[in-house]
C-alpha cells in the first residue's frame, strides 16, 4: 500500500497519549457504531509507486493520440511554447491555495492581474476577471449580470456550441429564467428572427464568434438590434480569432466571455480550461467571481489583493448573484504566459496561420468536389456537405487510419477546423485521402 | 458616538428626518461604526417603491455588506446619488449623507428618539 | 515588482511559429485596435515568472493548516501520471473506441470513490465544490419536479455553513432557511424540527461540520428531513476526517459533492482548477448531468441520462484532474484510504491538545480534521486579533490557519494540519504559536504590525476597494 502519511507507530503512540486517547478509532467516538464501517472499504489494495505508474501508464497507452487534429467543435489544439509549461509546473504555483494571504501570495495575484490585463486587451473591454470553470459556464453567467427585475428573459443563437447552450439551459432550469434559442438561417444567426424575438423583458442575447459552425457573426448588427431592444449584447468568442477580428467592445457587447483553452492549454480530454469574463466599467459590480486589484501596502509598495469581495458568497452568502468561490487560477496563470510568450505579432501570426491554413484545406475540399455548407466567411473551421453518416464515416475511418483525427460530425456534414499545427503537405495529404474515399 | 437629537431612529440603525413634507433617510453614526470603511452603497431608484422593514439597498464595507432596512414605505423621490461615487462621506459624516428621500410615506415604523436610540445601541455594545 | 507589460522593449520577441505555408488569407473586416501584449524576450519572460514564484506560498514552501480546505502534500507521480500524452493530447470529442482508457479511468475513479461515497453514481463533469453544490442541489429540485412535488421552495441550511451552500440554493431558486447551531457547532435538531414541512425541499450539511465536529445526531438529522419529504444534501469539503470510516450514503444523505482538490489530494493551483465530484443513491441517477461513463462488456461508453438536469459543463469536467485523483486513490487503496483519515484526525487532536494550555477551543472536545481557537479572550486582554496573530506567523514562513471562519466563532483562527504533516512540524509549529500568543502580551505592537519580512506588508483593501484598479492602464 502506498501512504504519504509519515508518523511511526511510536510517534502515533505518543501523540495518542498527548491527546488522552488509546487508539485511533477512540478518536471517532461521535460516529453511531452501526455506521463505523468495521470491516473496511470494498476497494483493491493499495499499490506501489512502481505498480501505480505502470497501471495508469496503460490506461494512458489504451488512448490514441493523434498525430493530426482537424478537429475542434469547442477544443482546439494549438501550438504550446516550451517556455509555458516549464513556468507552470513551478510546485509553488501548482499547489499553493487561493490568495487569501496577500503577503504570500503576491505572485499568483499579480499574475492574475496581468492576465487581467490582457483579457482586457483581447476583447477590448474594461474589466475582466480572475477566471471562471470555462466558457460554458463563463457564458451561462451571464444572464444573472444582464437580468433586472423587468428584463428576465435569455436569448442565445442557435448557431452556438449545442453544449454551450445545454449548459445556459441547465442554468436558467435551476435560476428558473426563461431561455430562447434564436433560430439560424444559412449557418448564422438569423437577424430578422432576432429582432422578432427580443422583447420588452429580454435581458441578453448571447451569440458566438465566430460561431459553432466557424461562420464570422454580422456582429454589429446583432449588437445593433439587441441594443434596440433594451437588452445588453453578450459575445462568445475564441481568443484566437480575437487577434484578427474587431473586438468584442468594438461592436458593442456589453459582456465578452470566452474558452481560454487555446491559449496554451491541453485539450485534455475536456479539460482543465478557463472561462474569460470580461465587460465595461459600469458593470464591473456584476461581475461574479474573483477579481485582482492593485492597491499600496503599509509602505506604500505597490501590491495585489483580491478585492470586491462583498459581492461573493462568502460575505453575501444567499443574496450573492453567484456561489463561485475558486476560479481556474492556474489556468488564468497558464493563458498570461502564452500570451506573454506570444506577443500581439504572435497572436496576430497564429491566428493569420489558422485562417489562412483553413482557407487552403476549404478550396482544396471544393477542388475535389466536396461542397462548403455555408458560404459565409469564416476564420479556421468551416462545415463541409455530406448528408449520409455512412459516408462521413468512411472519410473520417480513412483520415483515422493515417493517424489524422478528421473533423467533428455535424448534422448533414462534417465541421473541419485547422490550425498552425497542420502543414500544408498534411493538408494536402487529408485533401487526397479525401479524393480516394469519395471514389 | 453621535446621537443628534433632531433625529429619530430605528432599531436596525437607520436615522429618519421630516423635511419639506418628505422622509428622509440615512444611517447611524453607531451603524457606520460597526461597519468600518464603506466602499459601496446599493441604491435604489427614484420611482421605486420601498416597503417598511424591508431592504432599500445596501452598504459594503471590504469584509461585510449589511441591508439598509427601509423604516418607512413610500416612493423614493430624491436619491442621493453623491453617495455611488462617495460611499466613504457615510463614514465620515453619516447624517449629512443622507440617503434617500421617500414621498406619500403610508407606514412608518415604531422610532426612538435619541436618548432612547443611544440607550439601544448600548445594549447591542454589550 | 515591475508588470510584465514594464519588462522587455519593444521588437523583443520569442521565435515560435513557421512562415506561412500556403496563401496568407485576409479577413474582409478585420481588428484595428492594437492589442498591447508584453514584448519580451524568453529569459525577460522566464525570469518575470520566476520572480513572481517567488513570492507565492506553495504546500511545499512549509505548513499550510489551512481550516476548510485540507492543504495535503501534492504527490508528485499524480503530475506524473497527468501529464501523460495519452491522456493530455486527447481531444474531447474523438471517438470512444479511440479514448477507452481515459473512459476506464473515469469509470475506475467514479466507482472507487462511490464506494468510499456510498453512493451509487459519481459524476465528474463540475469542476468545482461550488458547481459540484449546484449540481447536487439540481439533482432534488429536478427529482421534485419530477414527482410534481412543486411547493418544496425552500433549503435548510446551518447558520455555521460555508457561504457557497446558501448561494447555491439561492441560485438554484431556492428560498435559504437558516437555522441555527446548539452549543456544540452541531445542528439543533429542535431548530430543525421546527424548520422542515411540505416547503422543505432539502438539507445542506457538512460532517463533520465547519467547527471540525462530528455530528452525532447524523441519523436522527437525516430521517427528520426525510420525514418531511425533504432529500439531504453532503457538502464534502470536510470529507477528509472521514473517509474509509464511515460513508455518508450511511449517514443518510441522497447526493454529495466531494473535493478533488481537498480529500483526494489533487494540487489547488492558485484557486483552481480543481474538481468537484459529485455521488448520488440510485434513485436520483436519472437526473445527472449526461454524459455518465458506462460499462459494457468491458467497452467503455457514454451514457445521457433520461432525465438529466442537463450539462453543467462542456465535456466530461476537469478530466486530467481526474487522473491525479485516480493515481491517489489506487496508491492509497483500501487500507491506505482511512488510514489518512485517521492520521488527519490524530495531527488535528494532537495540535489542540498541545495548544489548549495557552489558546481557548471553541469546542473543547475531540475534534475531527480541525478545529477553532477562539481568540476572543486573547484580543480582549492585548488588543491581539486573530488577523494580527496570523499576520505573525508570516514572519514565520508559515501559512497561518484559515481566519475569521465559520462566522458562528469570533476572532476564530482554524487550524487543519491534515496527515501529511509530522510530528515534528506540528511540535515546532505549536511553539512558534505559543510564542505568538506570549508576545500579544509582551510586544503587542509587533503584531499589530506583522508581517515584516514578506514581499509586501499589509497591503490598503478598503483603498483597492474604492480606487479600482483591476488593470493595467499602460502609463496612461
Amino acid at each position: 500500500m502506498g501512504s504519504y502519511v509519515p508518523t511511526t507507530a511510536a510517534e502515533r503512540e505518543q501523540m495518542l497519549a498527548q491527546v488522552g486517547v488509546k487508539s485511533l478509532n477512540d478518536l471517532y467516538a461521535a460516529v453511531p457504531q452501526e455506521m463505523f464501517l468495521h470491516n473496511g472499504l470494498n476497494l483493491p489494495e493499495g499499490l506501489s509507486e512502481l505498480e501505480v505508474r505502470e497501471k495508469v501508464t496503460d490506461l494512458a497507452e489504451k488512448n490514441k493520440v493523434f498525430k493530426t487534429v482537424l478537429r475542434g467543435a469547442g477544443s482546439y489544439r494549438h501550438f504550446i511554447p516550451a517556455v509555458v509549461k516549464s513556468v507552470t509546473s513551478r510546485e509553488e504555483l501548482v499547489t499553493c491555495y487561493t490568495p487569501y494571504q496577500a503577503e504570500i501570495s503576491q505572485g499568483v495575484l499579480q499574475g492574475t492581474f496581468e492576465f487581467q490585463t490582457m483579457i482586457c486587451e483581447l476583447t477590448g473591454m474594461d474589466v475582466a476577471n480572475a477566471s471562471h470553470y470555462d466558457g460554458a459556464t463563463a457564458a451561462a453567467e451571464t444572464i444573472p449580470m444582464c437580468k433586472e427585475r423587468k428584463r428576465n428573459v435569455a436569448y442565445v443563437s442557435e448557431t452556438t456550441n449545442p453544449q454551450v447552450i445545454e449548459v445556459m439551459k441547465t442554468y436558467c432550469f435551476a435560476s428558473n429564467t426563461e431561455l430562447h434559442v434564436v433560430p439560424a438561417k444559412d449557418g448564422k444567426t438569423d437577424a430578422e428572427a432576432l429582432k422578432a424575438a427580443l422583447g420588452e423583458n429580454a435581458a441578453c442575447f448571447y451569440v458566438q464568434q465566430p460561431n459553432f459552425f466557424g461562420q464570422i457573426e454580422d456582429t454589429v448588427a446583432l449588437g445593433e438590434i439587441t441594443h434596440a431592444a433594451g437588452a445588453k449584447f453578450v459575445m462568445g468568442v475564441n481568443p484566437i480569432a480575437c487577434a484578427l477580428l474587431p473586438t468584442p467592445r468594438e461592436v458593442g457587447a456589453d459582456v465578452a466571455v470566452g474558452d481560454g483553452q487555446p491559449l496554451g492549454l491541453d485539450t485534455a480530454f475536456g479539460g482543465p480550461y478557463l472561462g474569460f469574463m470580461a465587460t465595461t466599467s459600469a458593470m464591473t459590480r456584476k461581475l461574479p467571481g474573483r477579481i485582482v486589484g492593485e492597491t499600496k501596502d503599509v509602505d506604500g509598495k505597490t501590491g495585489y489583493v483580491l478585492t470586491l469581495s462583498a459581492r461573493e458568497q462568502h460575505i453575501r452568502r444567499e443574496k450573492a448573484s453567484s456561489n463561485i468561490c475558486s476560479n481556474q487560477a492556474l489556468c488564468a496563470f497558464t493563458a498570461g504566459v502564452y500570451m506573454s510568450a506570444m506577443g500581439e505579432d504572435g497572436m496576430k501570426q497564429c491566428a493569420r496561420l489558422c485562417t489562412s491554413k483553413a482557407h487552403y484545406l476549404a478550396s482544396e475540399l471544393e477542388k475535389i468536389g466536396c461542397k462548403l455548407k455555408y458560404t459565409g466567411e469564416f476564420f479556421h473551421e468551416f462545415v463541409t456537405e455530406t448528408a449520409c453518416p455512412n459516408c462521413r464515416k468512411k472519410i473520417l475511418d480513412a483520415l483515422a487510419e493515417k493517424n489524422i483525427l478528421g473533423g467533428a460530425e455535424v448534422d448533414g456534414g462534417i465541421l473541419w477546423c485547422v490550425t498552425e499545427l497542420v502543414s500544408k503537405e498534411k493538408l494536402d495529404e487529408v485533401v487526397a485521402i479525401v479524393k480516394e474515399v469519395q471514389g | 458616538m453621535n446621537y443628534p437629537t433632531d433625529l429619530k431612529y430605528s432599531k436596525t440603525h437607520e436615522w429618519v428626518k421630516e423635511e419639506d413634507g418628505l422622509t428622509v433617510v440615512g444611517i447611524s453614526d453607531f451603524a457606520q461604526d460597526s461597519l468600518g470603511d464603506i466602499v459601496f452603497i446599493g441604491l435604489p431608484s427614484v420611482g421605486d417603491t420601498v416597503t417598511m422593514g424591508e431592504a432599500l439597498g445596501d452598504v459594503e464595507s471590504v469584509k461585510a455588506v449589511s441591508d439598509i432596512i427601509c423604516p418607512v414605505t413610500g416612493v423614493v423621490e430624491e436619491v442621493n446619488e453623491d453617495l455611488a461615487d462617495a460611499p466613504e462621506s457615510l463614514n465620515s459624516d453619516p447624517y449629512g449623507s443622507w440617503i434617500i428621500k421617500v414621498k406619500e410615506v403610508s407606514a412608518t415604523e415604531e422610532l426612538l428618539d435619541a436618548a432612547a436610540y443611544e440607550a439601544f445601541c448600548a445594549t447591542e455594545e454589550a | 515588482m515591475k508588470l510584465i507589460f514594464e519588462q522587455g522593449a519593444e521588437g523583443h520577441c520569442l521565435h515560435l511559429l513557421p512562415a506561412c505555408d500556403v496563401p496568407e488569407y485576409t479577413l474582409p473586416n478585420e481588428r484595428t485596435t492594437p492589442i498591447r501584449l508584453p514584448h519580451v524576450s524568453e529569459n525577460e519572460l522566464t525570469r518575470h515568472y520566476t520572480a513572481l514564484c517567488k513570492r507565492i506560498h506553495g504546500v511545499n514552501d512549509g505548513f499550510y493548516p489551512l481550516g476548510s480546505c485540507t492543504m495535503k502534500y501534492n504527490p508528485k507521480i499524480d503530475e506524473d501520471m497527468a501529464a501523460l500524452p495519452g491522456f493530455t493530447q486527447l481531444h474531447p470529442l474523438q471517438p470512444v473506441q479511440t479514448a477507452q482508457g481515459a473512459l476506464e479511468a473515469l469509470h475506475t475513479l467514479g466507482s472507487e470513490l462511490g464506494e468510499v461515497f456510498g453512493m451509487d453514481a459519481v459524476t465528474f463533469q463540475p469542476a468545482a465544490g461550488a458547481h459540484g453544490e449546484f449540481t447536487g442541489v439540481l439533482l432534488i429540485k429536478a427529482y421534485h419536479t419530477d414527482c410534481g412535488d412543486t411547493a418544496r421552495t425552500k433549503i435548510i441550511v446551518p447558520d455555521s455553513a460555508h457561504g457557497t451552500n446558501p448561494a447555491t440554493a439561492a441560485m438554484c431558486g431556492y428560498q435559504v432557511v437558516n437555522i441555527k447551531s446548539n452549543d456544540k457547532g452541531g445542528v439543533d435538531l429542535d431548530a430543525l424540527r421546527a424548520a422542515v414541512g411540505p416547503d422543505t425541499a432539502g438539507l445542506m450539511l457538512t460532517n463533520p461540520n465547519t467547527v471540525g465536529i462530528f455530528d452525532p445526531n447524523i441519523l436522527e438529522i437525516t430521517k427528520i428531513v426525510h420525514d418531511a419529504g425533504g432529500l439531504c444534501y453532503y457538502d464534502g469539503a470536510n470529507l477528509n476526517a472521514v473517509m474509509g470510516v464511515v460513508r455518508p450514503g450511511d449517514m443518510g444523505f441522497d447526493c454529495i459533492h466531494s473535493n478533488l482538490h481537498k480529500t483526494f489530494a489533487t494540487p489547488h493551483g492558485g484557486g483552481g482548477p480543481g474538481a468537484g465530484a459529485v455521488g448520488c443513491k440510485e434513485f436520483l441517477r436519472k437526473y445527472m448531468p449526461g454524459p455518465l461513463v458506462v460499462e459494457k462488456d468491458g467497452a467503455y461508453g457514454f451514457d445521457y441520462p433520461e432525465k438529466s438536469i442537463g450539462r453543467v459543463k462542456m465535456f466530461y469536467g476537469n478530466f486530467d484532474v481526474c487522473i491525479k485523483a485516480l493515481t491517489y486513490v489506487l496508491t492509497l487503496g483500501k487500507e491506505g484510504i482511512p488510514e489518512a483519515a485517521k492520521n488527519a484526525v490524530l495531527n488535528a487532536n494532537y495540535m489542540m491538545a498541545r495548544l489548549k494550555s495557552k489558546f481557548d477551543m471553541a469546542y473543547d472536545e475531540i475534534c475531527m480534521h480541525e478545529f477553532v481557537m477562539n481568540l476572543t479572550r486573547l484580543h480582549k486582554e492585548t488588543g491581539v486579533s486573530a488577523l494580527d496573530m496570523a499576520k505573525g506567523m508570516l514572519d514565520f514562513d508559515l501559512h497561518p490557519p484559515t481566519m475569521y471562519f465559520p462566522l458562528i466563532v469570533h476572532e476564530a483562527l482554524m487550524v487543519e494540519p491534515c496527515e501529511t504533516e509530522a510530528k515534528q512540524l506540528m511540535d515546532e509549529v505549536c511553539d512558534i504559536y505559543c510564542k505568538l500568543y506570549d508576545m500579544a502580551y509582551t510586544d503587542p505592537e509587533a503584531l499589530h504590525t506583522a508581517p515584516h519580512n514578506t514581499p509586501v506588508r499589509r497591503l490598503d483593501e478598503v483603498g483597492a476597494a474604492r480606487n479600482m484598479i483591476l488593470r493595467y492602464n499602460f502609463g496612461a
